[in-house]
């Protein structure tokens, strides 16, 4: 099994008739994901390689009976995307687009949660989600990932979770689910949320959690690990050395007035029983380590 | 972007918020010509983008013109925290009856926009919240149905400010929240709002931090992003559109990702080396981009040895080793290169390396054996 998205899940991508949408969708279809089509208010009934375009996500449900959305829209339409599918019934929605302001984020995730109860956001400014051999919405690189299990991933960043997926592909370790959540201050899921999918996914066994400095979700994850978890999980903090007051490239990826650091997340997660790696290697043994006990 | 204080009074009064009349001037001839303007007494405030003014001599009375140009000759030129005063605010100067703080900025974890006011304003608002933590009044605003006037007087009520300050609190604190939002800011910080003897609440400082993401529809916050306080290393990155941030060491870092160059400078330092900067090509590593980042890097005398750590994700190895040489055929390098390539491709793009690695160009096959070597390089 695998967490949010499956070989059944029908994605359709607002924004498919763009440069990035036409190109990241097509390598999403090749890769077998069921790619049924795009929307674009004024090219509907035109194509996109085969893929049809219709005039809005309402009317791409009626056609193909489609459940997931990804958004490869520009940063100013990204909050009227994720309502628009929301609105239309969506049940779980990509939004890849970086840049996008914080207001608008923490606005639209409030309006998801008090109306859309059961749309489930990912993102925005993340790689998006793959289940290996089934699935992959978003713009990781399918092949470097081995199909089956048992280990889940739930990853901040977006180049960090390929190097994880490889290596853990390098020893020859299967992934269930790989979820890219994003550096962005206000993000859709949260490595909770994605913890207890795997918890209780069957055949996720065990898990590998990526994160970076800013903010507090790595402490709030390590608590629930602490007390929620019973899978085994390794994991690795990007920005052990980084200056307070700077961004290091993600938006939430900053250490400001003494929190958010990589020494308190790191020692958070030790305290719940995670084996944390002081590099993605390290995180990726650990992992061989844990799951040759199994 | 951090704003300046006088930056940040100009946004504030532009949403009617109450601030006391000046001007800012670069020179102590300009400071002593505003002050003439305004009439003494004034205050002299140094602009940085920095806390702890007042303790390092930034913030001063005048009661006179003399006074003026005496703070201003003093305070300009003033190093603060590592941040040279290269302007100063004068404003009228304001009778203090009491002090007290306000600020808007968006709780993460809440994911809620997160008000706080505490009627001990004028220090440090993490000495009160570690000292005093009931002093300060905290209210959680659902971004979708925005801060009513009665959830503001409820507040209000709750920081227990004095009868005489409600209304005036209440009028700001509304006219606070709508900056914040409207202009798209990741803070707004009042410290100290104070009540004047006369009864009347007033904004005698203000911090502003702008959401960079939100330009496309604030087109006035270029003049803005031209104030950030940047070395010229990150300046000459800044205009190429590079994702940089400076460090005080010799390994200079490129990687494509913001994590994976954030565990690369980590790295770098876990072998015992020091890295120079942290930098981020994003996605892709086409020969412009690249070229550019090693232009940024060599232009700083600090760095010995250069560490590019690339996993290709969608992006192919051979693309990224086409870019490398490339690019170093167009800009000549001094120090010498480390690369570590891998990801999708990396075997083609390794051979496409070789046979040009030489003792100014080499490649190592893991991010840590790499680290090592650059790291020994620079040394």
């Amino acid at each position: 099994m695998s967490i949010f998205v499956d070989e059944n899940t029908k994605v359709i991508y607002q924004g498919l008739t763009g440069s990035q949408g036409s190109y990241y969708g097509g390598l999403n279809k090749a890769y077998g994901t069921q790619v049924v089509a795009g929307t674009h208010p004024k090219k509907a009934g035109t194509d996109v390689d085969g893929v049809p375009i219709c005039a809005s996500v309402a009317e791409a449900i009626d056609a193909t009976g489609a459940t997931a959305t990804c958004i490869f829209i520009p940063a100013p339409g990204v909050q009227g995307a994720v309502l628009e599918a929301a609105e239309a019934g969506i049940e779980f929605i990509v939004a890849i687009t970086e840049g996008v302001p914080a207001h608008d984020e923490a606005y639209f995730f409030n309006k998801l949660r008090a109306d859309f109860p059961n749309t489930r956001l990912l993102g925005p400014n993340c790689p998006g989600i793959i289940s290996p051999g089934k699935c992959n919405i978003g713009i990781t690189a399918g092949h470097i990932a081995k199909a089956g299990g048992p280990v889940g991933i739930v990853s901040r960043s977006g180049t960090l979770t390929y190097q994880a997926l490889y290596e853990l592909k390098q020893k020859d370790i299967g992934v269930t689910t790989c979820v890219g959540i994003g550096g962005d201050p206000v993000p859709g899921t949260s490595f909770i949320d994605c913890l207890e999918a795997f918890e209780a996914d069957p055949d996720t066994k065990a898990v590998m959690m990526i994160g970076e400095i800013g903010g507090s979700a790595e402490e709030e994850a390590a608590e629930f690990i602490k007390h929620h978890m019973t899978k085994p999980v390794s994991s690795y903090i990007a920005g052990v050395t980084a200056p307070p007051g700077k961004k290091m490239g993600h938006a939430g990826a900053i250490v400001s007035g003494g929190k958010g650091t990589a020494a308190a997340k790191m020692e958070a997660l030790e305290d719940a029983g995670v084996k944390v790696g002081q590099n993605p290697t390290e995180a990726g043994e650990l992992m061989a380590e844990i799951v040759a006990g199994l | 972007m951090d704003l300046f204080e006088y930056q940040g009074k100009q946004f504030f009064a532009q949403y009617g918020m109450p601030v006391s009349p000046g001007q800012v001037a670069f020179s102590v001839d300009e400071a002593v010509a505003v002050a003439e303007g305004l009439g003494t007494p004034v205050m002299v405030k140094a602009q940085v983008h920095t806390g702890g003014r007042g303790k390092a001599g930034g913030v001063k009375f005048a009661a006179d013109i003399d006074a003026v140009r005496e703070h201003a000759t003093n305070i300009l030129g003033l190093d603060i925290n590592g941040h040279i005063v290269k302007r100063v605010w004068i404003e009228k100067a304001s009778d203090i009856a009491e002090e007290y703080y306000a600020s808007f900025t968006l709780d993460r974890s809440a994911k809620k926009h997160l008000g706080m006011l505490s009627k001990e304003g004028g220090v440090e608002i993490e000495t009160v919240a570690e000292e005093n933590p009931d002093a300060i009044a905290k209210i959680w605003v659902d971004p979708v149905g925005g801060l009513s006037e009665e959830a503001t007087r409820e507040w209000v009520a709750a920081a227990n400010l004095p009868d005489a300050a409600v209304e005036g609190s209440v009028d700001i604190l509304q006219k606070l929240y709508t900056a914040y939002t409207e202009g798209d800011c990741d803070l707004v910080e009042i410290n100290p709002l104070i009540l004047t003897p006369e009864g009347k609440v007033h904004v005698l400082d203000a911090k502003v931090t702008l959401d960079s993401n939100s330009t496309f529809r604030h087109e006035n916050y270029e003049q803005y992003d031209e104030s950030q306080p940047r070395d010229e290393r990150e300046e000459a990155a800044h205009a190429k559109g590079l994702q940089y941030v400076g460090l005080d060491g010799s390994v200079g870092v490129i990687a494509n990702g913001a994590g994976l160059a954030m565990s690369t400078v980590d790295v770098v330092n876990q072998v015992g080396g020091s890295p120079a900067n942290f930098l981020d090509i994003g996605g892709g590593a086409n020969a412009d981009v690249m070229a550019g980042a090693l232009e940024v890097i060599n232009n700083d005398p600090a760095v010995k040895s250069i560490f590019i750590n690339i996993f290709g994700g969608i992006t192919r190895g051979e693309e990224v080793a086409n870019g490398i040489l490339e690019a170093m055929q167009r800009v000549t390098i001094d120090a010498p290169i480390v690369i570590r390539l891998d990801g999708t491709n990396a075997d083609e793009g390794r051979a496409i390396l070789a046979p040009n690695l030489n003792d100014k160009l080499m490649m190592e096959d893991t991010m840590l054996s790499a680290a090592e070597k650059a790291v020994e390089l620079a040394s």
